[in-house]
């Protein structure tokens, strides 16, 4: 596993909760060295065993901390890099929700060694849509949730999101779009301008 | 089939239109936000220029060579570059398609472009994305590798030190060495035994004699200059490097300061510990070859010999020729 992994939880973890949450939470985990380099691969076992940690040293369901992991990698200003390749993928929210199918393999363009889930979107009746999400990552259904949510409020677009739960077709969500153009929205220029280092 | 002007605009949001005139009928949406306003009824060559070919710096020279892959520039400032390519549109007149090129990413930071100033179709948006996210990609490597040098270097360094003392360890003690010989560099080496640090351990306690350890580890390179190196080899066995031509006069002369340095009493838990050394001296001439080996074991033959004439005091090689010893003889030693 690409310990890009580890690191988004690590630093979502320092940045929201301070570094001493942290260093509890990596021992708490077995880990001998609580700092994860993004570039390298770990055990996929680690990656579980830190969510447990961190759930119950948050005392949080699993759920509602990877929803809220996902909501960080849109809306913090240490994440502004992660927010713009977001943004790239889709001209408004509605044409974002559909380039999700190609997430994945925009990711590997950029990060070979980062296997996202395959996403699937179909549209239902009443302009909601279901995204079926499959892969090696348990849980990124719920990650997918928080991300989708502010991904909406940084296009100024209002949506009603659920998760469904497991099936045999994946981690299964439900996306209703109210209004696409409800807010202004945050602002994207294609140019990078002054910005500062991924962490 | 004549092509409509406003599905020019869509297909092509960066081209310009001109008459058989050279002057520009329609420029696209994009290239009107790049221009400030619309540029209508201007000479195309008053816009902007070709850079290459250079041949075709005129109108008619670029209506005779259609489909050719140009290189153009915006006038004004900040004159914007282009890829482009121009054919006639039937009526005497041509469209000039555009795109960024490679200079897409100071385009759109230059003129503040979104995402629907390209069309849908466009790579230019596929082209940034790649660009950031590879950026980005490389930024955390690149920081990676520094951190890994950073670890190497530490850890190689770690793995030439004793901990006690922080002088050199044996490895250390053998790299230097090693590298002297091999350079056949000239230098003095000097092998150190603690007279009586056995005593002190039994009686005050291995705690005394980490402490003895410890402060011959900082009396020595306080009496050593900046070149020379001292490395703990044993557990009360230290050997130093002297690089250049050795001095058997000025040799013995270090080694008995040394041994009056480590006389001093160490105060250890209001005990006073008190050891000696003895210090057999080698020497390693300029130009010779002699394995580090050859050299310890001259070195050990002049520690047995101060040894046997009764420890703390320094000798040489008894197997060593006259230039290879102290001219003077010993100076006599206090009881």
């Amino acid at each position: 596993m690409l310990g890009l992994v580890n690191r988004m939880l690590q630093v979502f973890v320092v940045d929201t909760y301070g570094p001493s949450l942290w260093s509890d939470m990596a021992a708490a985990s077995g880990l001998g060295d609580p700092e994860f380099e993004a570039m390298l691969h770990y055990d996929s076992a680690v990656t579980d065993r830190l969510l447990t940690a961190a759930a119950r040293q948050l005392d949080k369901p699993r759920a509602a901390l990877l929803e809220d992991v996902g909501t960080y990698l849109v809306c913090h200003s240490n994440m502004q890099p992660v927010r713009r390749l977001l943004r790239f993928c889709g001209v408004d929210f509605l044409d974002f929700l559909h380039s999700l199918e190609d997430l994945r393999d925009r990711v590997r363009l950029a990060v070979p060694d980062l296997v996202l889930p395959d996403l699937e979107v179909t549209e239902a009746a009443g302009r909601r849509l279901r995204i079926a999400c499959r892969g090696d990552l348990p849980g990124f259904g719920h990650v997918l949730v928080g991300l989708l949510r502010a991904m909406a409020d940084d296009h100024g677009a209002l949506v009603l999101l659920d998760h469904l739960g497991d099936g045999p077709d994946g981690e299964i969500l439900e996306v209703t779009l109210i209004d696409e153009c409800f807010a202004e929205g945050r602002r994207f220029l294609l140019g990078r301008g002054a910005l500062e280092v991924a962490p | 089939m004549t092509l409509p002007a406003p599905l020019l605009d869509r297909l092509c949001p960066l081209h310009l239109w001109i008459g058989g005139d050279g002057r520009v009928r329609q420029a696209g949406p994009t290239l009107r936000k790049l221009l400030g306003g619309d540029p209508g009824g201007e000479p195309l060559l008053d816009l902007c220029e070709v850079v290459r070919p250079r041949a075709l710096a005129s109108l008619s020279a670029l209506l005779a060579a259609p489909g050719r892959k140009l290189r153009l520039r915006l006038r004004q400032p900040p004159r914007t570059g282009f890829v482009g390519h121009l054919h006639p549109d039937g009526a005497g007149g041509a469209v000039l398609d555009l795109s960024f090129g490679l200079a897409v990413a100071d385009a759109v930071q230059d003129h503040a472009l979104t995402s629907s100033d390209f069309a849908p179709t466009d790579l230019s948006v596929e082209l940034l994305f790649l660009l950031e996210a590879k950026t980005a990609a490389m930024d955390s490597s690149r920081r990676l590798n520094q951190r890994l040098q950073s670890a190497r270097a530490a850890a190689e360094e770690e793995a030439l030190t004793d901990p006690l003392t922080g002088l050199g360890n044996r490895r250390s003690a053998d790299q230097t060495l090693a590298r002297l010989s091999r350079a056949r560099a000239p230098f003095g080496l000097l092998h150190i035994d603690l007279d009586r640090f056995k005593q002190v351990n039994d009686s005050l306690g291995h705690a005394a004699g980490d402490a003895v350890l410890q402060a011959v580890g900082g009396l020595l390179p306080a009496n050593l200059r900046h070149g020379d190196r001292a490395a703990r080899v044993g557990g009360d066995e230290f050997l130093v490097v002297i690089p250049g031509t050795p001095d058997p006069g000025r040799l013995r002369a270090l080694a008995e300061r040394l041994i009056a340095a480590i006389e001093a009493p160490v105060i250890h838990d209001g005990a006073a510990c008190r050891v000696s050394a003895s210090i057999g001296i080698a020497l390693h001439a300029a130009g010779a070859a002699q394995a580090p080996d050859t050299l310890l074991r001259a070195a050990d033959r002049a520690l047995y010999a101060a040894k046997a004439r009764g420890r703390g005091r320094a000798a040489f090689d008894p197997e060593a020729g006259p230039a290879a010893s102290d001219p003077a003889p010993e100076a006599p030693r206090a009881p």
